[in-house]
């Protein structure tokens, strides 16, 4: 049984803090026995308290496929099928190939969902380029703004969040963030969380991964900065490496089956982190990562014990 | 990417290796029957080597220059591109060689220049031969389909290994400026092969390496002996 009490360090004050439990603490409760269609639990975006599934999609070379239609169809229906499973964060980023492209077509053709939460990033040297990139990267989607744009490992930063503020201010934009990845410039990360009005942060946290855990998340839990994790199954080398190993029964305590709902319970848990965005290329995966937000999450004791096995394991 | 040198060529690799070999598929359905022209076009290589006299070593620049200008169009420009965008500098490198072919090889062409009879010579002849024949047949393997074949004209790989194999022959003299945009693809290439995990990614850099390894030192000799 979980409660948001075991999992979560001491509060501070902060009103849209508050406002972030709040919303995320009905979820937190154990929900066993619930089917992947019962909706996936949401944690809010402190800034505004929006509430956003624990669960996103990311794009990075699953939705690579070109011109290829038999694979675009196939990444619409992994896109259908993650928006039918409660989804709404899509993660993407001009440095992905054609995936902005093929999101597009997988929205066109799936109808544009109202709940659709886009995330995309800028990557490219200098604020007139930057602005030029957002505007491309907005028509290959094909959607009137986005939700959420970040400056992605941190290129060139200082051309492109003040862009972002000012995009954000206008009203074309409704949240700002920064990404880094494979545990880079953490430090770069951790002074701009410190001096900028940051809305997300975007960072690799995963059972092998954990750096972030020694100050990145505590300070985006403090300053009341969402979190998006990527690369929770190290792009499936975290997964290969466990299969090799049998899943613990206690696992069944937090309703896991196999290793890929065990990691992503063990990212989705942490109390800063605001969504994990595993990308597949398959339907039957995008299912079971909706259903791990929707059943029981582990507490703070099973989070340490599940590190802890998995230290044990190498 | 900021720090790219930090990551590994794995964490750099923008596809997966299904829809890598899915872009020769798609690529190969598309240009139907192009392939056998191409395929002939290699025969008609391997005649005008036979013939070795000046207008044929001027006649294959002509058709290795066509073949790097239509891979830079149809298989970078169009293709590649769309899954990864450093392609569209590879098609200019591409159309690049194809003018230093048709410059070195047609309007610099040094006349009454033997083809190489050396072992520099023979071991261009099997890696023309191997790029022609052999290397499509990499599509058998074990994971992919005979659809995806990598042909001599219409695939970067067995091109570049059969371009440094005209080298070797010395059909193309002086090859230094053409040596070194094969050289660089064919590593290219290895390494997205080795990022892929295929088990063929050591082939096109050995043939490579080996192959401007002997150019150099079969040039050195015959300008030794002039
Ligand atoms: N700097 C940055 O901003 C940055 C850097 C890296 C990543 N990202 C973002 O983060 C996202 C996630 O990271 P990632 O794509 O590198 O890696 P990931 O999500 O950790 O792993 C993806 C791999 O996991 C497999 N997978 C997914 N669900 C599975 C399941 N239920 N069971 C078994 N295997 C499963 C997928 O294979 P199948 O296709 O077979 O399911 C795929 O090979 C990216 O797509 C991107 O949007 C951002």
């Amino acid at each position: 049984m979980t409660t948001p009490a075991k999992t979560t360090p001491p509060l501070n004050n902060s009103r849209r803090r508050l406002l972030g439990m709040i919303a995320a603490s009905p979820l937190l409760v154990a929900l066993p026995g619930l089917t992947r269609h019962s909706q996936p639990a949401t944690r809010a975006i402190p800034s505004s308290g929006e509430a956003l599934p624990l669960v996103g999609l990311g794009s990075w070379i699953s939705f690579n496929v070109g011109n290829d239609k038999a694979a675009r169809d196939a990444s619409a229906e992994v896109m259908r099928n993650f928006f039918q499973a409660g989804g709404r964060l899509i993660d993407s980023s001009p440095m992905y190939g054609s995936a902005q492209e093929v999101i597009g077509y997988g929205l066109t053709k799936i109808g544009r969902p109202a709940a659709l939460f886009a995330a995309d990033k800028v990557w490219v040297s200098g604020g007139d380029a930057g602005r030029a990139q957002m505007e491309e990267s907005r028509q290959l989607w094909g959607i009137p703004r986005f939700d959420l744009l970040q400056v992605h490992n941190l290129l060139s930063w200082e051309a492109h969040l003040p862009t972002l503020f000012t995009m954000k201010a206008n009203g074309r934009l409704r949240y700002t963030g920064i990404t880094t990845s494979h545990g880079r410039r953490h430090g770069d990360m951790e002074q701009l969380m410190k001096s900028q009005p940051l809305d997300f942060i975007q960072l690799t946290y995963n059972l092998y991964d954990r750096e972030a855990e020694q100050r990145l998340l505590p300070l985006a839990l403090e300053r009341g900065i969402a979190v998006i994790v990527n690369r929770p199954f190290q792009q499936g080398a975290l997964l290969r490496r466990l299969a090799r190993h049998p899943l613990p029964s206690w696992a069944a305590e937090i309703d896991c089956s196999n290793w890929a709902q065990f990691a992503l319970k063990f990212v989705i848990s942490h109390p800063a982190v605001t969504c994990a965005i595993p990308a597949t290329t398959r339907v039957a995966h995008v299912l079971e990562n909706m259903g791990t937000a929707s059943g029981r999450l582990p507490d703070q004791a099973m989070r340490a014990r599940m590190a802890a096995f998995v230290d044990s394991l190498s | 990417m900021s720090e790219w040198w930090t990551y590994s060529l794995r964490d750099l690799l923008l596809f997966s290796p299904s829809t890598y070999y899915r872009l020769f598929e798609l690529y190969n359905i598309e240009w139907w029957p192009l392939q056998i022209f191409a395929l002939a076009l290699g025969m008609i290589v391997l005649l005008l080597l036979r013939n070795g006299s000046d207008q044929a070593r001027k006649a294959i620049a002509v058709i290795l220059a066509l073949c790097w200008l239509w891979l830079a169009w149809a298989y970078h420009w169009q293709r590649y591109a769309s899954i990864n965008w450093a392609a569209s500098y590879y098609a200019a490198a591409f159309a690049l060689e194809a003018l230093l072919l048709l410059w070195l090889g047609v309007i610099r062409q040094p006349p009454g220049m033997a083809e190489a009879r050396n072992k520099s010579g023979r071991s261009g002849m099997v890696l023309f031969v191997f790029a022609l024949l052999a290397y499509p047949l990499l599509a058998l393997l074990p994971g992919r389909s005979w659809t995806q074949a990598e042909l001599f004209g219409m695939a970067p790989d067995p091109t570049a290994l059969a371009t440094l194999a005209i080298i070797l022959l010395g059909s193309v003299r002086p090859a230094w400026w053409l040596l070194p945009i094969p050289v660089m693809w064919c590593l290219i290439s290895g390494a997205t092969l080795w990022a892929m995990a295929s088990p063929d990614f050591w082939l096109p850099p050995l043939a490579a390496l080996l192959a401007s390894a002997m150019a150099i030192s079969s040039a050195r000799k015959f300008s030794g002996q002039t």
